[in-house]
């Protein structure tokens, strides 16, 4: 599900989801502006993180991503937020700072183990939300390799992978481990993904121009 | 026949459970927090099981067309464990999430003064966090147990009308009814209520703020259970609507008080392999 931007958030929710969106992104811009930025103690949960919880009920299940990823944005989430969000949230709220990473940029020291957390997961939601722009950017390559393999064991579409045409690209290793994947799949009697081929035929080096 | 099994441990049932329920009818569930047999020793165990109860527990019921939702609270019995009352301190963050439907399970094990002050503080956040709350009654010495339960619903922030009386039977669900507190009675193989004395019950009290369950957990339970009584509430001569009344509406009514309940999972996808839960490679 792709993140809608706040012009297409305005014109989609309905009016008291509209006025609430603004109400939260305040909060955020608010948080942003004025430290302290961490809570002083357990049952200080800040305003906009309260709305960053609550969104679904707020605006409804097909936008909760996008409206919390914009939550994330006006409150300039830095790595240390993104990381106590990530671990006190649900499913869905650590979808969302996976989708969030990429404009976030948080150090891959720090937003790295996040994304390892995700693919760690069985959760289809939060494999396919791991496997976007940044880790395309960051993960190193043995553990891209196992997300793409994840991707297809799972049952997510590999065009979750963000840029895996140019990170497939003449990588033999990847290209080994789909073609043995393939072979134990055949040995079981059992189909192939589809999409098996398709990330095997990007695995070819480019040809020279 | 749609059927909402408004108490269930599905953290302790198994996948099969899951496509049973489904062919019976069940299209949602709540899972309250509860205790899992092993007492556990510090708020890290606890939290780390709201997580579950808040991510895989849901996507795992979805894969069978089930709607999921929680209710979450430190309860009663582990509330006397002072290595566990910390996650006290923790739960209002817990009680805003968007699947968390009630606060609960709470409510009383041996009548303690810990569980006193667990209960008091637990049916205050649910009036803070706008949630109704689920309240176990106890196994043990369980009408005094209800007074005791009835007594602190009333002392406290919360509308009885926002609070269900757990694990009723026949010698508890007069002083629950007038209390005015809704009634949630708990159907099992051995213990507590069966399908038949359930429909006597019914019967004589009607169908109004009654709720069946299954209360299915890690010990001998029927998921299935609320499909049972269901079918022998039928055979007794109930409408289908009286049914309907029992097994969806009244736990819709009861749960949406939270204004979080959505209802709406699409049926299951075609399933991958032919196995729904996917274990990333075997």
């Amino acid at each position: 599900m792709a993140t809608l931007t706040r012009e297409d958030l305005d014109t989609r929710l309905d009016g008291a989801a509209r006025a609430w969106f603004h109400e939260a992104l305040a909060e955020a811009a608010r948080a942003a502006a004025h430290a302290p930025r961490h809570p002083a103690g357990p049952r200080t949960v800040p305003a906009w993180e309260t709305r960053f919880a609550s969104a679904g009920r707020h605006c409804g299940r097909e936008h909760a991503d996008s409206v919390r990823t914009h939550l994330l944005h006006e409150a300039r989430a830095d790595a240390a937020t993104l990381t106590r969000l990530y671990r006190q949230g649900t499913a869905a709220e650590r979808r969302a700072v996976l989708l969030a990473l990429h404009h976030l940029a948080p150090d891959p020291a720090d937003g790295l183990p996040l994304v390892e957390d995700a693919l760690r997961t069985n959760d289809t939601r939060l494999v396919a939300a791991a496997v976007g722009p940044y880790a395309a950017r960051h993960l190193p390559p043995h553990p891209w390799r196992h997300a793409v393999l994840k991707c297809l064991f799972t049952g997510v579409p590999v065009d979750a992978a963000d840029g895996i045409e140019r990170r497939a690209q003449g990588d033999t290793e990847l290209a080994r481990m789909l073609t043995d994947y393939a072979a134990e799949r055949t040995a079981a009697g059992r189909p192939v993904p589809a999409d098996l081929h398709r990330v095997l035929a990007l695995t070819s080096p480019t040809e020279e121009s | 026949m749609r059927i909402f099994d408004p108490h269930i441990h599905m953290t302790s049932r198994t996948t099969d459970d899951y496509q049973a329920m489904y062919d019976a009818g069940v299209r949602a569930v709540v899972e309250p927090s509860f205790w899992l047999g092993q007492p556990r020793t510090s708020p890290a165990s606890f939290f780390d099981y709201f997580d579950s109860l808040l991510g895989w527990e849901p996507f795992r019921a979805a894969q069978y067309g089930i709607a999921h939702h929680c209710t979450i609270a430190l309860n009663p019995k582990e509330a006397n464990d002072p290595r566990c009352r910390p996650v006290l301190d923790a739960l209002p963050r817990y009680l805003e999430k968007d699947n968390v439907v009630a606060v609960g399970e709470i409510g009383y094990d041996s009548m303690t003064p810990e569980e006193d002050t667990a209960l008091a503080a637990q049916l205050q956040l649910a009036a803070d966090h706008g949630l109704p709350a689920l309240v176990h009654t106890p196994h043990r010495d369980k009408l005094a147990g209800l007074h005791r339960t009835v007594h602190a619903v009333h002392a406290s922030a919360l509308a009885p009308e926002r609070v269900l009386l757990d694990h009723l039977n026949e010698t508890t669900v007069r002083a629950a009814a007038d209390s005015g507190c809704w009634l949630g009675f708990s159907i099992y193989p051995d213990t507590k209520m069966d399908e038949d004395r359930m429909v006597a019950i019914l019967e004589d009290h009607g169908t109004e703020r009654v709720l069946v369950n299954s209360a299915a957990d890690w010990g001998r339970s029927d998921p299935l259970k609320t499909r049972k009584t269901a079918d022998a509430m039928l055979a007794a001569g109930f409408t289908h609507d009286d049914v309907d009344r029992v097994l969806w509406r009244n736990p819709v009514a009861f749960y949406g008080q939270s204004g979080r309940l959505r209802l709406d999972v699409p049926p299951p996808e075609a399933l991958h392999e032919g196995n729904s839960i996917l274990r990333g490679g075997e």
